[in-house]
């Protein structure tokens, strides 16, 4: 007991991401934003014009690489299972506040980690507050919460949320007129969706999941998925150093406002511990046949968008109180769904 | 006696805190766990292995049973 066990296939998954997140940078993708899960979904809601944002709209191939990725293998490897039903509302919702919480902070979990790994100490109120919400969730957990059993549901359940990705890709190719493009900050279509693909697929197999690397240590002392954890920080840090993107101090883009980073990454922390993963796992998960997470994933969509609309989001400028209000009410709907869904029974 | 927990359909890490919870609740004794999708089997066999527990897995048709067999320890009692 205790004994820190690391994970090699969760490690070296982790290590690919961090690699490729520093990779990404170099090719165009903005600094210290190599991969986010939160903020390439705003990107591409931007892009679909659910936000007007228009230096933050692109579709994401690494997005859409992720669920196609974890699709292609789900259907590879047989675990390609069309599962539904818990909760799906709560999920959504809760889904929809960390994506605030994420944009408050300005980046989901692994940009976190990999602002970190570029220098940017600012983002360690943002990993303090996802540890407390992290351990605060594990507290629910423990006292029985649970959103109910999932059923399998008819295959084409599914399908749905590959194909919207197939569709964008499609969409990103052609680049029809209705779609709001910034001209900036992104890789290569080709390498980023090979990338994303290359990532879905790893972290499918190696079930990288960034709040799941804190969680089982508050849990149970297992360090399995925090491999995954200190292969990105490590394989980062590294790649930004040779790359010659390592800049210690306050990144650009980013604010200082530590209240927010904290309250919003609790929020991260919180609500990923209480729908069972990160929003990146969620984006997995729901490319091969979890419809629960693709809800998670709508309502992370719903998220970022009102987050821009609403102005709770984070910039360099700062935080508006918008933001700070969004997460104090945040806070009191997951209490609120925490403590009304304690099951104790199996 | 074999004590069965169903943590079928259950998100993750749901299964693994049920198993905890019943293999902290016995001193030696088998429990059976079925649960429906790989990463939740593979989450509840390291849990138990862990433990110092023996397992046995079998897997039918997508539903996967981990019997989890705890031995009382040398100079428990």
């Amino acid at each position: 007991m205790g004994k820190i066990k690391i994970s090699w296939m969760v490690f070296l998954t982790g290590g690919l991401l961090g690699v490729l997140f520093a990779f990404l940078i170099s090719l165009g993708n903005p600094p210290n934003m190599g991969v986010c899960g939160i903020c390439f979904i705003r990107d591409i809601a931007g892009a679909l014009g659910l936000h007007h944002m228009e230096k933050l709209s692109y579709i994401r191939p690494e997005i859409l690489g992720f669920i196609l990725g974890a699709f292609i293998i789900g259907i590879f490897t047989k675990e390609f299972k069309v599962i539904g039903g818990s909760s799906p509302i709560i999920r959504f919702t809760i889904s929809f506040f960390v994506a605030m919480g994420a944009l408050v902070f300005l980046g989901c979990p692994i940009r976190m980690l990999g602002r970190l790994a570029g220098g940017d100490w600012t983002a360690l109120a943002g990993l303090l507050g996802f540890i407390v919400g992290i351990w605060i969730g594990t507290l629910f957990l423990k006292g029985g919460f649970t959103l109910g059993k999932a059923q399998e549901v008819s295959k084409i359940n599914g399908f749905i949320i590959p194909v919207i990705a197939l569709i964008l890709f499609i969409l990103l190719l052609a680049k029809p007129s209705f779609l709001v493009l910034t001209p900036k900050g992104h890789a290569p279509i080709v390498i980023a969706i090979i990338a994303g693909l290359l990532i879905g697929i790893f972290a499918q197999r190696a079930r990288l999941c960034f709040a799941g690397g804190i969680r089982d240590i508050f849990l149970m002392k297992d360090f399995h998925l925090f491999s995954g954890i200190l292969g990105f920080f490590l394989f980062c840090f590294m790649g930004n150093l040779l790359l010659g993107q390592f800049k210690p101090g306050v990144s650009p883009g980013v604010h200082t406002n530590y209240i927010a980073s904290f309250l919003g990454m609790l929020l991260v922390g919180w609500g990923s511990v209480l729908i069972g993963g990160c929003p990146f796992r969620q984006t997995i998960l729901a490319g091969y046949g979890n419809t629960d997470s693709g809800i998670s994933f709508l309502g992370m969509v719903a998220g970022v968008a009102v987050a821009h609309n609403f102005m709770i989001a984070g910039s360099a400028a700062g935080v508006l109180s918008n933001g700070i209000i969004a997460m104090i009410i945040g806070i009191g709907v997951f209490f609120i769904i925490g403590l009304s869904n304690k099951v104790v029974s199996s | 006696m074999a004590n069965k927990i169903d943590a079928c359909g259950l998100d993750c890490p749901q299964p693994v805190i049920l198993t905890k919870k019943a293999l902290e609740g016995i001193t030696d004794g088998v429990i059976e766990v079925i649960v429906d999708n790989k990463p939740a089997s593979e989450n509840v066999s390291r849990l138990a292995k862990n433990s110092g527990c023996g397992v046995e897995f079998t897997e039918t048709q997508g539903t996967y049973i981990i019997k989890i067999i705890k031995r009382r320890k040398n100079g428990e009692n």
